[in-house]
C-alpha cells in the first residue's frame, strides 16, 4: 500500500538524514487481508523507518504522549485510533507537539 | 477612531460590529517572548480594548533578534514594561495593563479572570498544562501558540466543544522529548509567521472534540480552584516552568572531572593534553577554544580512530579533556570515552559557559 508518511516537531530527528516526507510501500498484514491498520503502521515505522531512540516515538503498541497523529489531516482519534484502516495513497502524518515560545 | 480603523470597518466579514466587538474586549498575552512580541504588537494595532501582559523576566540581548517587541535601549529592564511600552506608543487609545510576574499556580486564577481571551506564548511545558487548566476552571478560551526551530503550531483551545490541553496530551511528554529554544535555537519570527501561516494552511487539521473522561474539563472532573493552586506542574512534567534552567546530569565520579580553573592552569603549564570539544558542528563555528578538537558526540563513537591519531601526535600520555557547551554532553563523551578504553578523559564541569563565568570573561557565552 503506497502512503506519505510526514514526520514533525522534532520526529523528523528520529530517521534517516533527519527527513521529514517519506513516501512508502508498507505491506499489508501477513494473515491475507489487504488493509493496514495505524497499529500495523506504527510496528512497520518503528522496525523500518525509526533509526534511533524509538522510545520517542513509540510507548506500548502507540505513539508516545505528546505525539499528535493525523490521518488526511483529521486527527486520528476520530478515525478510530489504533484500530483505523487505511486506505491507498491516505497521507499520515506525525506531529511532536512544541513548547518554545 | 472610524479613520484609523477604516480598513477593519471596510471588510464585509469584520465590519464595525467585529471592530465594536474587539473594543469591548480584553486579551491577556501570557509570555512576552519570540510569540508574543507579535501577538501583542498585533493586538494593540488592531484595538483590542484592554491588552494585558505577563511575564516576569527581564529584556535579555540575545532576545532581540526575534522578540521584535523590545528594543535595545529596553536590555536589563523587565520585559512587560518593555512591551506595554511599545503596545503603548502604537495604540494610546487602547488599556495596556503590566503584570510583572512569572504565571504561577498561586497568581494565575486571579490575573486570568480579569481577561476574555487568554494566548498562551510561553516557553515550557509545565506553564502549558497550568494556563490550560487554569481557563478551564475559569471557563475562558485558550489560543495557544508555540514554536521552535522551523516550526510553529497554532491551536484554540477549550472553546466551543474543543479539547483542552489535557485531551490531547492526557500525559505528558517524556522529558527527552521536550525540545527547548535555548538549546535547539529558534528562528526570528517574521519568518516564522510565514512559516506557521504555510503551515495552517497545510496542515489546518480537524481535532477530537473535549474528552468525556478528561481529568480536567470532563463532565466528572472534581478539578477544583484549590487543587489547581496546589498542583506541582513541574513534577507532573518533570520539567523547570522557565526555558533557562538546563536540567543537569550527573554521571561521572568526581576523579572524572575538573574544573574549568583547573583546566586552565594545565594549560598554563604546558602539560600535553588534546581538548576534544563535543559540541555539534554548528556550534562549535558558533565560538571554540583555541586549539580544539572538534568531534560531536553524536559521531564521537565511529571517529574513535581520528582521537587516536590526535593523542599520538601530542606525545607521550597526553591527558584528555573534553569539553562541550554547558557540561551534560561532556560527560556522556566521558563515559563512552572511558567504555571504550580512554581511562584517562575528563569533562570539564559547567563546559564553555562556566570557561566563559570564572576563566575567560571575553569568551562568547551564547
Amino acid at each position: 500500500m503506497h502512503l506519505t508518511l510526514e514526520f514533525g516537531g522534532g520526529l523528523e530527528l528520529l530517521l534517516e538524514n533527519s527527513t521529514k516526507v517519506h513516501k512508502v510501500e508498507v505491506p499489508p498484514k501477513e494473515d491475507g487481508q489487504a488493509t493496514v491498520t495505524m497499529r500495523g503502521l506504527l510496528t512497520w515505522v518503528k522496525d523500518s523507518l525509526i533509526k534511533e531512540r524509538p522510545e520517542m516515538f513509540v510507548k506500548g503498541d502507540s505513539v508516545r504522549p505528546g505525539v499528535l497523529v493525523l490521518i488526511n489531516d483529521c486527527d486520528w482519534e476520530l478515525c478510530g485510533g489504533l484500530d483505523a484502516e487505511l486506505e491507498e495513497k491516505d497521507v499520515v502524518v506525525f506531529i511532536s507537539t512544541l513548547h518554545g515560545g | 477612531m472610524i479613520y484609523r480603523y477604516s480598513r477593519h470597518l471596510l471588510l464585509p466579514d469584520f465590519g464595525v460590529e467585529g471592530q465594536r466587538k474587539l473594543s469591548q474586549s480584553s486579551i491577556l498575552v501570557v509570555g512576552a517572548g519570540g510569540l508574543g512580541s507579535p501577538v501583542a504588537l498585533y493586538l494593540a494595532a488592531c484595538g483590542v480594548g484592554c491588552l494585558g501582559i505577563v511575564d516576569g523576566d527581564d529584556v535579555e540581548l540575545n532576545n532581540l533578534h526575534r522578540q521584535i517587541i523590545h528594543k535595545e535601549s529596553y536590555v536589563g529592564q523587565p520585559k512587560v514594561k518593555s512591551a506595554a511600552d511599545a503596545c503603548r506608543e502604537i495604540n494610546s487609545s487602547i488599556k495596556v495593563v503590566e503584570h510583572h510576574h512569572t504565571l504561577k499556580p498561586c497568581n494565575a486564577l486571579e490575573i486570568v479572570q480579569k481577561y476574555d481571551i487568554v494566548v498562551d506564548a510561553t516557553d515550557n511545558l509545565p506553564t502549558r498544562y497550568m494556563i490550560s487548566d487554569c481557563c478551564v476552571l475559569l471557563k475562558k478560551p485558550l489560543v495557544s501558540g508555540a514554536a521552535l526551530g522551523l516550526e510553529g503550531q497554532l491551536t484554540v483551545y477549550h472553546h466551543d466543544g474543543s479539547p483542552c490541553y489535557r485531551c490531547l496530551f492526557p500525559s505528558p511528554p517524556p522529558v527527552a522529548a521536550c525540545q527547548r529554544c535555548s538549546d535547539s535555537g529558534v528562528l526570528g519570527v517574521g519568518r516564522l509567521l510565514d512559516y506557521t501561516v504555510n503551515a495552517i494552511h497545510d496542515h489546518s487539521v480537524k481535532l477530537r472534540g473535549s474528552s468525556p473522561d478528561c481529568t480536567i474539563c470532563g463532565k466528572n472532573s472534581a478539578f477544583t480552584e484549590q487543587d489547581f493552586q496546589k498542583f506541582d506542574y513541574e513534577n507532573f512534567t518533570q520539567s523547570p516552568m522557565s526555558d533557562k534552567t538546563a536540567p543537569s546530569v550527573n554521571l561521572l565520579p568526581d576523579s572524572a572531572r575538573i574544573t574549568c580553573r583547573e583546566y586552565k592552569k594545565m594549560v598554563d603549564n604546558g602539560e600535553p593534553h588534546i581538548l576534544l570539544d563535543v559540541r555539534p558542528m554548528h556550534h562549535f563555528q558558533i565560538a571554540s577554544i583555541s586549539p580544539s578538537l572538534n568531534i560531536p558526540l553524536s559521531v564521537l563513537e565511529e571517529k574513535l580512530p581520528t582521537l587516536e591519531i590526535s593523542l599520538k601526535k601530542e606525545g607521550a600520555a597526553p591527558a584528555l579533556v573534553v569539553l562541550c557547551r554547558r557540561g551534560n554532553d561532556s560527560q556522556r563523551a566521558v563515559r563512552l570515552l572511558r567504555e571504550k578504553g580512554f581511562a584517562s578523559a575528563k569533562d570539564i564541569i559547567g563546559g564553555l559557559q562556566a570557561w566563559g563565568q570564572d576563566v575567560d570573561p571575553d569568551f562568547p557565552v551564547y
